[in-house]
């Protein structure tokens, strides 16, 4: 019988919820308060209180440091990636400039491109922040042992 | 200058002033996925490289075809961002994308010997970061993001200093202290933004001085002026905000310290120049206050002071920062004259501290690789145990003195030109103090290498050891220029001239 069985149930059933929440602030950012950065808070959040709750080692486990490393590279990558996007989608016309949107889809009756432009880039400022947010928790809390459970 | 303009092709040319600042931004992400620093090192290197061609197109594109102007994403200002790049930007880019390009060739050597293995891939890619920052803050015509891209360039630079732990853990607090006053400076900063932004309703520098020409200024614009003034000068070492820059210089890894000492303080001068010329009017009278009652006064003062500082120094890196404080007085001097005259000869002297502090500390550096030299005495003898590194140090040294044949006379002669035309005397004679004093300081230094022997060990005398060629070439490549510049002093002299009329309003 493990100790802290309460917590550990309880915390089961709120991480889905919390990173579905996570999941709603990045969808949402379009229409209302939220986007990439706190969506990324939140989802980073999910994972440090699976750490707190199950351990550093479950956690490396579940998501490893390497992961988190190469996922703050790649968050960059697509912000710059969808700039660099708009640059090479440039078709015929008007040349457009970096982080142009509207490059990204062909309806500019709608601005569909700049639904999706804005969509990708705060999928890249989720993806870097939850994963800058994790190493700094990770880095922090590498430190220390674990605190023995007796010492609860 | 037409062949600068047309090398790439017009596809790459048309965005240039974005490509220059994002080019190093995604490498960053790039380098830190590498797997070793070598891989790291050769992303950086070809990243610089890109970075110092843009720089040399964007010298071709201005000067073919005037002021450009780039909106982000395509929101025309003053609702977009705009990146600007006239003819007073274009030194600094050029001195950033060159110079970094030397810096970051010599760096796959110094920082093997200087940071653990596991580390290096990641501290290329904080160097990136920096990179863009520096860049960015240059190239950009919006005053917020002018604070972004501080920022993003001085949290990396936080990084990159206290890497110097290595060595020394003295670095961790010397980049703890930088961390604290560079904050500080950047809150004062933004701070003097919002209250430009509240005055103005724009962000965008070419609108506020159009929106402050019209409504003219009041005490909310005088409070941001006060702030911006202090932020920035905290940032550019300006004299007595200068206390983190000693200990940052002299614990970060040779590389860092070789690259920051000839980029980032200038860059923070440039932007406090551009606040100062292109958001305010100088015309304006507590603007034009301040250059004689600020910068001049602060600019003099720091000229002896950091000197007389420098005098008594025992780290050879502490020293040639302190002289870096100095020498950010000398600009300081120039800027507060007033004049098209004073304020290039502040810019001419921008870019060649840039060429003698490089090529100082990148020597330091080479002393450091093969013979661990923190010390002035440590550097006992380098003229025969490293003959080739002692005579560019000495090289960068005398021009740093201002000694004739070297192009820190160049500088400070038209600096002195500029005070007398304008009938400061007193400048003169702070100039010439100052100079004595630089001659104190680099003796001091220069009759260690020259005239001591070297050290012996149980009586055997240090053999010579050549420094890596990696080392060598950018060194020597400064060192020289100190030299040609010199000889050939008019393209710098007319790079620093157009910049002061492009901000005096001259053409």
């Amino acid at each position: 019988m493990s100790p802290h069985l309460i917590l550990r149930v309880i915390s089961k059933l709120l991480i889905p919820l919390i990173v579905v929440f996570g999941l709603y602030v990045q969808f949402h950012g379009d229409f209302g308060p939220g986007g990439g950065f706190q969506a990324g808070v939140i989802i980073a959040v999910a994972v440090i209180l699976y750490a707190l709750i199950f351990g550093m080692d479950e956690a490396r486990r579940a998501v490893p440091p390497t992961v988190v490393r190469y996922g703050a590279a790649a968050g960059v990558l697509i912000y710059a990636g969808v700039g660099i996007a708009t640059l090479l989608m440039n078709g015929a016309g008007e040349p457009l400039n970096f982080l142009d949107y509207d490059a990204l889809h062909p309806d500019q009756g709608h601005h569909t491109g700049q639904h999706y432009g804005i969509l990708l880039v705060e999928l890249g400022v989720l993806t870097t922040v939850s994963s800058v947010m994790l190493a700094i928790f990770y880095a922090f809390a590498g430190r220390v042992p674990d605190i023995p459970d007796e010492e609860w | 200058m037409q062949f600068l303009a047309d090398f790439l092709p017009a596809g790459l040319a048309v965005h240039a002033p974005a490509l220059i600042v994002v080019i190093p931004l995604i490498m960053a992400a790039v380098a830190a996925l590498m797997p070793n620093g070598r891989l790291g090192w050769l992303v950086t290197l070809i990243t610089a490289a890109i970075v110092a061609l843009f720089a040399l197109n964007l010298l071709g594109q201005v000067v073919e075809s005037g002021v450009i102007s780039y909106h982000l994403g395509g929101w025309a200002p003053p609702i977009g961002i705009e990146y600007r790049v006239d003819m007073l930007n274009i030194p600094l880019l050029l001195v950033v994308g060159i110079v970094g390009l030397l810096c970051v060739i010599y760096a796959l050597p110094s920082v093997g010997d200087e940071i653990a293995e596991n580390k290096q891939a990641l501290f290329y890619s904080a160097f990136l970061v920096c990179f863009a920052g520096l860049l960015g803050v240059t190239i950009t015509g919006d005053a917020f993001n002018v604070f972004v891209f501080l920022e993003i360039s001085s949290i990396a630079t936080y990084t990159i200093i206290a890497m110097g732990a290595g060595k020394d853990r003295r670095a961790l607090t010397a980049s703890y202290n930088y961390l604290v006053l560079g904050t500080i400076g950047a809150t004062f900063f933004v701070i003097g933004v919002g209250f430009l932004y509240m005055a103005t309703g724009t962000l965008n520098m070419a609108d506020m001085a159009a929106i402050l020409e019209e409504t003219g200024h009041n005490r909310v614009t005088q409070a941001a002026f006060a702030f911006i003034v202090v932020g920035l000068g905290l940032k550019a070492a300006m004299f007595p905000l200068h206390v983190w820059l000693p200990n940052a210089y002299a614990f970060a890894p040779n590389f860092v310290t070789a690259f920051l000492a000839s980029t980032a303080t200038k860059v923070a001068f440039y932007a406090l120049i551009r606040f100062l010329f292109s958001v305010f009017h100088p015309d304006v009278s507590f603007v034009s206050m301040s250059f004689t009652w600020l910068f001049a006064v602060v600019g003099t003062i720091a000229m002896v002071v950091a000197s007389l500082q420098a005098v008594f120094q025992t780290d050879a890196r502490r020293l040639l920062a302190y002289s870096s404080v100095a020498q950010v007085g000398y600009m300081m001097l120039g800027l507060g004259m007033g004049t098209a005259a004073g304020l290039s000869a502040g810019i001419l002297h921008l870019m060649n501290h840039a060429l003698m502090k490089g090529a100082l500390f990148m020597a330091l550096g080479a002393f450091a690789l093969n013979f661990g030299v923190r010390r002035i005495k440590d550097l006992a003898g380098m003229s025969k145990t490293m003959p080739a590194s002692a005579m560019a140090f000495t090289i960068a040294g005398l021009s740093l003195v201002g000694v004739p044949l070297t192009v820190g006379f160049t500088s400070k002669w038209y600096l002195v030109t500029a005070a007398l035309e304008r009938g400061w005397w007193w400048a003169v004679a702070a100039l010439m103090l100052s100079s004595l004093l630089a001659l104190a300081y680099v003796a001091r230094l220069l009759s260690a290498i020259w005239m001591d022997a070297p050290p012996s060990h149980h009586g055997e005398l240090s053999q010579r050891r050549l420094a890596p060629w990696m080392v060598l070439v950018p060194m020597s490549v400064l060192a020289l220029a100190n030299i040609y510049f010199f000889f050939h002093a008019d393209p710098l002299v007319w790079l620093a001239r157009a910049a002061a009329d492009a901000v005096m309003g001259g053409n």
